[in-house]
């Protein structure tokens, strides 16, 4: 591996938003908005990504911490994953996302790493973290997707030409809670909802997100709507600690008595975007919360799914996940 | 044949010093009752003289000699290691790992990965762990870094964590041993009495090919017991 220094590039590290935002603005494609900096300087690194200036966001003040709003909570981009894991409030309420969160790399990847960053990496395929020039980076061909490929930990849904998947654990926990992106860039803001904050390649193959140049994530909103709900998350993965999903799942459902009242309820790593299992959201209201109904769901979640040489495994897998996190959340 | 291994290694003659050398583990220059400059003193030495020059030559090559835009970091700065305060000329792109081993010769925190994926560079910020690979130097400014070089007592006593190390034989080839230390210490910092399962839990971002993590965890427990 590779042990020398980053190729250069210029650093800029603005005290206020604004500040960063004008920089944004200026530098355009050139600029590249810094969080944590963990998938960011492995790109580098590697060469996969070159970039003209960093705009280092550690410094601002108004992108750190976490606040209780009149609905919910308000997470700052740059708070750090450990920060959000240790949180009281989001703890007490907000369960699916601390979980989430835990189950993030190594406590010093989570002391460094911040949602901002976490739900803005880029994806994990390694044809393309490798500096192939595949769809997503602008090439006209997917090495992920050939029958001697090695794509086990590659998509099952909503392929087109890119395979990859979403890398993030907490992403399918903020879809869970209906949470909103908050985006800025110098002449406003503007709020997505986490579920389209997420870009497939049939919109856009070379982009993760929506952020455009010149925009920066600010923060995270979660809505009290789904505070202190019954909460579940699982990730599996080849290894306990710093390993990428296989399969993740998110749920947030509201109870009378035993019946369903309401649910959302997410997938990771099994498209490029946090998958919404809409279909089984509908299926389960209603319904008891029991082993036939989490029966129902796993096989209504996979279907559909569409499965690369050795990705296979990830419908089973899925199917359990889902079961799961509707018998035993 | 077993008379040979006396003739070639005399293990009681005093010149003799372990296979790891425990300046390693005790991030300490000189062991007591050993004279002489060690190996480790003599590569230091030449870091600490030659890095100008090397320095200048290995990074060299990445270095785009074009005038520094309005507004980006100053190049020389001022960090707190150890204690001290360091004056060292920093590139925009600079990691912590890199600064602290080519520009500062504090060899003791290792660069296994470089890509934030075994531990080996860890350092705490602020009584706090990170990967000094994966953090910009000029991120850490104005800020406290503690490398494994820095937690020895003034009087030359190792840390409780470093000697509880040596006392459980933590380590087996000790290269992954600067990083679990620091680990050790952060966690003790913040839970002077955690459980097995939270020390296991606080490790799990250092690696040890060795797989020595079981006498790692021994040794924190001990640490732990013994007030550190």
């Amino acid at each position: 591996m590779l042990k020398d220094m980053m190729p250069h590039f210029e650093l800029f590290q603005p005290a206020s938003l604004d500040d960063a935002l004008d920089l944004a603005d200026r530098l355009g494609d050139g600029g590249w908005p810094l969080a944590g900096g963990l998938d960011s300087l492995n790109s580098f690194k590697d060469r996969s990504k070159r970039i003209e200036a960093a705009i280092d966001l550690a410094g601002i003040a108004e992108l750190q911490g976490i606040r209780e709003t009149d609905d919910g909570i308000e997470i700052g981009a740059m708070a750090t994953l450990t920060e959000i894991e240790r949180h009281p409030l989001i703890q007490e309420r907000y369960g699916v996302l601390a979980d989430a969160v835990r189950q993030v790399a190594t406590p010093q990847i989570r002391n460094a790493g911040t949602l901002g960053g976490n739900v803005c990496q880029d994806t994990r395929c390694w044809y393309y973290r490798y500096g192939l020039a595949c769809y997503r980076a602008g090439g006209n061909v997917c090495y992920a997707d050939t029958p001697g490929a090695m794509n086990r930990e590659h998509c099952i849904f909503g392929a087109d030409r890119c395979v990859a998947v979403t890398p993030s654990d907490p992403a399918p926990a903020l879809v869970a809670l209906d949470a909103e992106m908050v985006i800025r860039n110098a002449r406003g803001e503007r709020v997505v909802k986490a579920e389209d904050f997420f870009m497939e390649p049939s919109i856009d193959i070379t982009q993760m997100t929506v952020l455009e140049p010149g925009e920066i994530l600010t923060a995270i909103r979660i809505p009290a709507t789904w505070a202190g709900a019954t909460f579940y998350f699982e990730k599996v993965a080849d290894r306990n600690t710093w390993d990428f999903a296989l399969v993740s799942v998110a749920a947030a459902m509201t109870l009378s008595g035993n019946t369903i009242d309401d649910i959302r309820i997410v997938c990771g790593a099994v498209q490029c975007i946090p998958r919404r299992l809409t279909d089984v959201e509908r299926a389960v209201r209603g319904s008891p919360k029991n082993e036939q109904t989490a029966e129902r769901a796993g096989a209504l979640a996979v279907r559909g799914a569409k499965t690369l040489n050795y990705n296979h495994f990830k419908i089973p897998l899925m199917e359990n996940l889902v079961k799961r996190a509707i018998r035993d959340a | 044949m077993t008379h040979m291994v006396p003739d070639l290694v005399d293990l009681t003659a005093p010149t003799w010093s372990p296979p790891h050398d425990l300046a390693e583990v005790g991030g300490v220059g000189t062991l007591p009752g050993r004279a002489g400059m060690s190996r480790r003193d003599f590569i230091k030495g030449v870091i600490a003289s030659g890095a100008v020059v090397s320095g200048t030559a290995f990074l060299g090559g990445c270095v785009r000699p074009t005038a520094a835009a309005q507004g980006t970091v100053e190049r020389l700065v001022s960090l707190n290691v150890n204690g001290q305060v360091r004056r060292v000329d920093v590139l925009p792109q600079e990691t912590l790992a890199m600064t602290l081993r080519y520009k500062l010769g504090l060899t003791g925190t290792k660069l296994g990965c470089d890509r934030a994926e075994c531990g080996a560079c860890t350092v705490l910020i602020d009584d706090v762990n990170y990967y000094s690979c994966s953090t910009l130097t000029h991120r850490v400014r104005g800020r406290q870094i503690t490398t494994v070089e820095g937690l020895e007592s003034p009087s030359g006593e190792l840390h409780p964590v470093q000697q509880a190390f040596i006392d459980e034989l933590g380590p087996q080839c000790g290269f992954c041993t600067p990083g679990q230390v620091m680990s050790a210490v952060a966690l003790l910092k913040a839970n002077p009495n955690p459980t097995r399962e939270e020390a296991r839990q606080a490790m799990s971002g250092n690696l040890c090919r060795c797989g020595a993590y079981d006498h790692y965890l021994n040794s924190i427990m001990r640490a732990a017991a013994r007030g550190a």
